[in-house]
Order: C-alpha cells, then structure tokens, then sequence
C-alpha cells in the first residue's frame, strides 16, 4: 500500500458558512487502491468536505489535488470528468427504469438518433461482473432489493469512469447481510485499483474493511493512520477526544412485571392507504426495556405516531394499564402516562425559537403550577427548567437561550429531562442518541435504564443493532410493518436479528442459522 | 451563531427608516426641492401644533390595533392581508349599530356598537382562518379576495340603509358627537382634534394583546404554532384550533380599528373605492416594527407622522404630499430587504475588524488570522 501513489490530495481546506467554520484546515490524502474511512459524528464536517470534492460546494480556502495537479471542482460533472463519483444515502433511480437506463440516464451511448442500449448492457454486465456486483442490467430498477439498488448506484459512478468513490453513509439502509456483502464489494473495488472515501461512524465497518482512517472532529483533521493494529475502543477515543466505555452500560439482569402497554392487532395506514403496521400485536411490561429493531421505514415511525395519537389507527387496540387509548388525542394520552422522547427531535421534540425553559414546560406549560387560569407563571417555569438542566447535566448557558443555540447532545438531554421527569408508566425512545457523540449515548443509555430499573416499561426504538443489543432485554424486529420474531437480547445474535430484519420468520432464521 | 442574525431588529428597523428617508430625500433634490426644508416642514406640519399632535395620535389608533392583529395572525404563522376588509366590517357594523338606535343612551349604544364591530372583524378573520385550518386554503388568496367581498359587500350595505339615514346615496348622516367615541377633553386638548377614546382603546388593545401573547397559555400555543406546528401537535396542542383563535383575534383588533374609524374619526358611514387603506398600513407598521408590541406604538407614531405632516408639506415647501408616499414605500422595501442591511452591517463590521487586526498586529499578519487576532485584542 504504501508504495501506491496519491491520487487524491485535499490540502488545508476550510469551508466557511457566515460565521460558522465547517471545515477548519483539513488534510485527506487518499493512495490508488486504499479504503480511506472519514470517521466522525453527524455535523463533523465529513459531508461538507465531500460536497466539495463531488462540486457541490466551493472550499473558502485551500487546494484540491487529482493525481498531484490542482483542481478546480466547480461542478458535479466537472466532478464527474476528474473521476470523482459519489454514492448518495439516497438513491437516485428512477424506478421504472431497467438497471441500464438507470446507469446510461445523462450520457446516453447513441447510434445516430437511436439509443444504443444494448451496448451499454453488454458493457454494464462486464463492469458488474469485473466487481463481483452481480447486477441485472435488464431488470427494473422498482423491482431490486434497496441493497441491489445502491450496486446500481456504484455501477453507475464505474460506468462513468471514476475512479475515486465516495461513499455517504452507505449502510444506514441496510440489513446486516447486505452490509457483509458491500464490504466484499468495497474491497473488490480497491483491489481493482480504485480509491474509495467511506463517510461512516460506525467503527465496525472501518475495522472491517478500511486501511486508512482520517477522524474529524469539529471541523479539523484531527489525525490519520492506518486501521490495522488499532482497536474500535482506540478509534472511539480519538473520535470523541477521550475515553468512554463503548455500548456497554452496566445493567442488571431485568425484573419484568405487570404489563403496562398492551397492543393488539394494531393496524395502522399511511396517507396513501397503505397498510404500514399490520396486525400488530406486542405487551410492555413494567422494568424492563423492549428494543424495537428494524432498518428505517419499516413501520416503525407509524407505530409510534399511532401510540401516541399523531396518527390514527385503521384497527387494533392499545391499551395503556388497561385503560384503552387507542385513537385518542395526543394530550390525553401524554396525561395517562406515555413519556416521548421522538425520533425527529426538531421537527417534533422542540420549538427551536422558544427558550430552553420554554421547551422544557412544554408538556405541562397549561397546568398549575406552570400556569394559573390561562396565565404563565414565568418563575416558577423558569426555576423548574433550571432545576431540570442540573439535574440532567443540560449544558447551556442559562435556561433562557433559545433551543437552538444548544448542541444536539444537550438538546436531546433537555427533551428527555422533559418526558422523563413527568413520570410516564411507558417511556417511548424513538431513535434518542442519533447523531450525538459517544458521551451523549451512554448518558441517554443509562437514563432508559434507569428508567426501568424504577419499574416504568421502555421501548426503545434503533435501527442500530448495537443500541439495541446494549439497552434492551427483550427484542422484537419489525419488517415491513409486521412483527418477525420477539427475542431475548441475552439468547440472540447480530445474525438472527438480521435475518428477522430482512423478513424471516424465527423459525426460518433459526433454521438458517443452523444449518450454516 | 449566524452572524447576519445577531443585529438588534431595533437597529434594522431604525436603518429602514433612516434609508427611506434618504431615498426621499434624494428625490426632493432630483426634483429640485430642498430637502432640509422639506423634511423639516414635515415635522413641523406634524408636531408644529397641538392640533396637529392630536392629528398624529387619532391617526395613530387604526394602525396600532391592525398592526396589532398583524403580529397576531403572523405569530401563529399567518399572514392577513385580509386586515382591511376586516376594518371595513369593523366600521360598518358599529357604526351602523348607533346610527339606528340613535335613542338608546350612548353609554349603552357606544360600548355596545365597539363590541359588534369587533365581532365582525372577528368573524372575518375566522373564516379565513377556519378554511386554511380546516381545507389548506391559502389565507394570502381567501384574505384579498375576502377583501373584495366585504369592499362591495359593504358598499352595497351601505347604498341599501333606509334613506332616512342618509344624506347622498353613498354616504350616511354623520352622527351627533355625544354618539361617537369622541370626548371634550381630548379634543379641548389638542386644539380640537379628531381624537378621540379610539386611542385609549387602542392603547389598552395593544398592552392587552401584548399581554395575551407572552403571558398567557393562549399566546404560547399560538406562538407555538406558528414557530413549529408539528412540535406544537406532538406536545397536544391543537394546531387547527391555536390557527382559527389567532385569526379570529386578528380580525377582533381589525374590527375595532375599523369601529375606531367610525366612531371616532368619521362619524359616519360613506362607500369605498377600496378596503380602508389602515388595512394595509398597519401591516407595515407591523413589519417595521418587526415582532415588537413597543415596536408598533413608535412604527404607528413614525407613520402618523409622516401621513399628517405630510399633508403640511405642500403649503409650507412646495413638496408634494405624494412624496410622502415614496418615502413610506421606501421605508416598507428597506425592511423587506432587510437582509440587505443586515449584510451591510457584517460587512462594516469585518471591516472594522480588519483594520484592528491591522493596527493591532502590523502590515504582515492578514486573511484567516484577523479573526484570531481580533478576539485577543477583545
């Protein structure tokens, strides 16, 4: 590897936004052949840095070397021309398509008027076995796997030459099996001789298939070296800048009681008329923690918005200490007990523009003693919110900024201080440590257990397996809106839930799985 | 933090005026006037006597209160265009109210009459209100074509009363003072002006409504709202119903500027070639006075004055009334564009900095490190 010559050079770049320094002076030398993971939390500054290599953006400061020459990326397809290609998290196919059409759409190989699709076949299906991708160039794009999908995408950037690959996130949508098999790919590509920049944070999938990793950490380059010989605890570090236990919050063995939450048969459609949940049935009981696992738009969102009256249910029923609550207001089922810590924490946990106190008070803001006949006690809000953010280790400079100025982190503490101190009997945790750093996530994860270890019933919904693994006693996987297996995390592999996750019953992935 | 943000709106607004009136000034020289002279027989016009004080504030009390529903329609993520035929249905109904039991004692037909009018104005904030909750009607569209309807509407209302309570077909008989919001002592005051209760009321409305949105439940779920309604559903606010309530409340205050018109100003009821202009300009006094209730008081004064005194400016400097209105429309696109002074005053700013750095670090130190340098010097 080291003998390999650089083909890409990013040299001291600095991207600014007003007074906002997303890029502060990063390095990134890729070598021909090499895996170079970009590892570092959401809002690092990964994403910035690749949009402007992919000519998305234009660096404030700082070159851009292709094979040792300066360049200016001013474009996509001025991208596209150096051998750039990008990977997007979403894809973007067209679905009614064939694969073929797909990968030639914008540079379409003509006899005279004709479109010459054939060739461009014959030649998507040489590219495709040359990087073991195993694509059907004649099949519809609608009708392949998301997996399938995202080798359409890779064939897409080969077809057009390029020989930097930069791929964004790309496993966040799929399942475990799928994401083995990217990475045969990933290396596939390498060996080839082509360079790939993997944008992750995930430290299982740099130590699986990356030789060189760059951290970010705020905007700068913090360091840079070779994967092999360092361990995920070591990379974790560096990443968060100090030393934290990676996903393993101690925990007691739980003691499940009485079932609080009990769904069943619940159904619940989406605007289209789509059934999202179906038949749905599942019992929360008090002290322990129920992971909900599943890759995104699995029905999951759906679930929570019909147990906790954003959105109606077609059919079934949810009852909540035998009290029925299905299809009743959001107000009325937050005041029968349902904490909600929610998925999208700026688009439904908080008011951004309105003070951290504000945010803080904004389930109990209309009873005493936060207001008296209609009229806001600012105090007594006020002093509550302040009390909240010591005990929650909110860090801010006061209660009365608006939520914004907080980081993500301190946001997300400052709505779990909110859900968790109402005392809610069910605690629904919908995805609560994405896009923090590792500090922010063992806090939250103690907090949930926390919970159950004072005898409320949790559900925690993650698409990382990880979280879940860490946090939850019992699991149950959701595919396609239904329920495929409920297991016990002590008696359950990463395999078997991603087996369920893909839509396997649990007797079919057992069998699988033994069989191997 | 995004530095274009971090400007006091005070100041932007303040630059807003400040650019008008250059505008306005400008034109005057083009023109060939003087604008000193110009500018000065304004203020003159405007504050040069207690008549002409009273003038201001009587003009002051419709803007206030319909500014006052701006920012109240606005805060729950409206924008009510609709304000004027608010007015309009405002003035009619309460004045039409006291024209016809001219018998009743004011103290009871007054107080009486105000409410009415408030309630139309109230109904005719609702209903847009209700459509866009309720359909997803845009409140911009259904708002200027309500105008329409309650201009001809209201016109034809109007042309219709009994003849007996009119003196031309477009206009009705003025009422007798003691039946109207007027009130000796103000107008022995203020050299007898028009002014009149309107303005306590106005005054009261607008500490009232300051009230109401900052220290009420009410004012922080429309605030809520309008900020972010998906929050605002999930923490069981009722989105739809916050919505109709900050329009109906919209329309209250237009209705009782519309009642202040009526009762106070005009005393009678005479047809329209179009909505009542305070429709509109109280949505500029709002935006000028960008999301501040003691914003408004001194947008609606700024306004009243620039509108009496502009009255005066023909007799005293020969300027025409008309330029009065450029340097209004200026001051309204200056705060449209508020972006753009924002953006100046970053670039002052920078500047600034960069010749600190300068003197603070000599000649050899420049670009990236100004910034460094400049927060030691602080």
């Amino acid at each position: 590897m080291a003998d390999q010559p650089i083909v890409l050079e990013m040299r001291d770049i600095v991207k600014q936004f007003g007074e906002f320094r997303a890029n502060d002076q990063i390095n990134l030398q890729v070598k021909r052949g090499q895996i170079h993971a970009l590892l570092g939390e959401n809002g690092a500054g990964k994403s910035t840095l690749m949009n402007q290599l992919s000519g998305l953006l234009q660096p404030t400061a700082g070159d851009i070397l292709i094979n040792g020459q300066k360049v200016i990326v001013d474009s996509p397809s001025k991208a596209a021309e150096l051998g750039i290609g990008m990977v997007h998290q979403h894809f973007m196919l067209i679905d009614a398509f064939t694969v073929t059409e797909n990968i030639i759409l914008g540079s379409e190989p003509v006899n005279g008027l004709k479109l010459n699709t054939k060739a461009a076949a014959t030649e998507i299906k040489k590219l495709s076995e040359q990087y073991g991708l195993d694509v059907d160039p004649n099949a519809l794009a609608g009708d392949i796997s998301v997996g399938m999908q995202q080798r359409v995408e890779i064939l897409k950037t080969l077809y057009r030459g390029a020989d930097i690959l930069i791929f964004d996130e790309p496993t966040a949508v799929l399942t475990p099996q799928e994401i083995d098999e990217l990475m045969t790919i990933l290396k596939g590509l390498a060996a080839e001789g082509k360079s790939v920049i993997l944008i992750t944070h995930k430290l299982d999938e740099i130590k699986a298939v990356a030789d060189q990793v760059t951290v970010i950490r705020r905007g700068k380059s913090i360091d840079s070296f070779p994967v092999a010989g360092v361990s995920s605890q070591e990379l974790a570090d560096i990443m968060v800048g100090r030393s934290v236990s990676l996903f393993s919050t101690e925990k007691e063995p739980a003691h499940p009681t009485d079932t609080i939450l009990s769904v069943s048969d619940l159904t619940v459609k989406d605007a289209r008329g789509v059934e999202v949940v179906k038949n749905l049935s599942l019992d929360f009981r008090a002290g322990e923690v129920v992971g909900i696992a599943g890759i995104d738009g699995n029905g999951q969102s759906e679930f929570i918005s019909a147990l906790t009256g954003l959105m109606p249910s077609a059919s079934g029923k949810v009852t909540l200490k035998g009290k029925n609550i299905t299809n009743k207001k959001p107000r009325q089922i937050t005041e029968s007990g349902v904490g909600h810590i929610p998925e999208d924490r700026h688009r439904f946990g908080l008011e951004l523009d309105m003070t951290l106190a504000e945010n803080i008070a904004l389930q109990t803001y209309y009873k005493a003693p936060m207001s008296k006949a209609g009229v806001l006690d600012y105090d007594k809000i006020n002093a509550h919110a302040r009390e909240l953010i010591e005990k929650f280790d909110v860090r801010t400079v006061n209660e009365l900024v608006p939520a914004s100025a907080l980081s993500g982190g301190n946001q997300q503490k400052a709505i779990i201080a909110r859900e968790l101190d109402r005392d809610a009997d069910f605690v629904i945790a919908a995805q609560p440590t994405r896009g923090l750093d590792v500090g922010a996530i063992e806090y939250i994860h103690q907090q949930l257990i926390n919970q159950r270890d004072a005898g409320k019933a949790v559900m925690l919904v993650s698409f990382e397996l990880d979280e879940i693994l860490n946090v939850a006693d019992r699991i149950a996987v959701i595919s396609h809106g239904e329920i495929t297996g409920v297991v016990d995390a002590n008696e359950t592999s990463k395999n078997e839930l991603g087996l369920l996750m893909a839509g396997m019953s649990l007797a079919e992935a057992r069998a699988q799985l033994a069989g191997e | 933090m995004n530095k274009i943000n971090s400007y006091g709106t005070g100041l932007v607004a303040g630059l807003a005026v400040f650019f008008g009136l250059m505008v306005g000034a400008i034109i005057m020289l083009v023109s060939g006037f003087n604008p000193v002279t110009g500018y000065v027989s304004l203020v003159q016009s405007a504050l040069g006597s207690s008549l002409n004080i009273g003038e201001v504030l009587r003009s002051m009390t419709p803007l206030i209160l319909t500014a006052a529903g701006f920012l109240v329609a606005q805060s729950a993520g409206f924008f009510n265009i609709g304000l004027a035929g608010q007015v309009w249905v405002g003035w009619i109904a309460s004045t039409w109210f006291v024209l016809v039991n001219q018998s009743m004692t004011p103290w009871l037909s007054i107080p009486l009459a105000v409410i009415i009018g408030a309630l139309a104005g109230a109904l005719m904030g609702a209903l847009p209100g209700w459509l866009r909750a309720q359909f997803g009607a845009s409140e911009v569209i259904t708002t200027i074509m309500l105008n329409y309807i309650a201009l001809y509407g209201g016109n034809a209302f109007v042309q219709g009363l009994p003849k007996k309570l009119m003196t031309t077909t477009d206009m009705t008989v003025t009422l007798p003072t003691e039946d109207s919001l007027r009130w000796d002592l103000l107008a022995n005051l203020t050299g007898g002006s028009r002014l009149n209760i309107g303005f306590i009321i106005a005054i009261v409305a607008l500490v009232a409504i300051w009230f109401i949105m900052k220290r009420t439940t009410l004012g922080f779920e429309i605030r809520a709202v309008g900020l972010n309604p998906d929050a605002a559903r999930y923490a069981g606010m009722s989105a739809k119903r916050t919505a109709v309530t900050a329009m109906t409340i919209s329309g209250l205050l237009a209705g009782l500027a519309g009642a202040t018109e009526g009762l106070g100003t005009y005393l009678n009821i005479f047809s329209q070639t179009g909505a009542p202009q305070v429709g509109y300009d109280g949505m500029a006094v709002a935006l000028l006075a960008s999301g501040s209730f003691l914003g408004i008081f001194f947008a609606a004064l700024l306004f009243s004055i620039l509108s009496v005194g502009g009255l005066g400016m023909p007799l005293a400097s020969g300027v025409p009334t008309e330029l009065v209105s450029v340097v209004t429309a200026s001051i309204i696109f200056f705060i449209g564009a508020n972006y753009l002074i924002r953006l100046i005053l970053v670039k002052i700013d920078e500047d600034d900095a960069k010749q600190k750095a300068k003197k603070l670090a000599g000649p050899q130190k420049k670009g990236r490190n100004d910034k460094k340098v400049e927060k030691e010097a602080e």
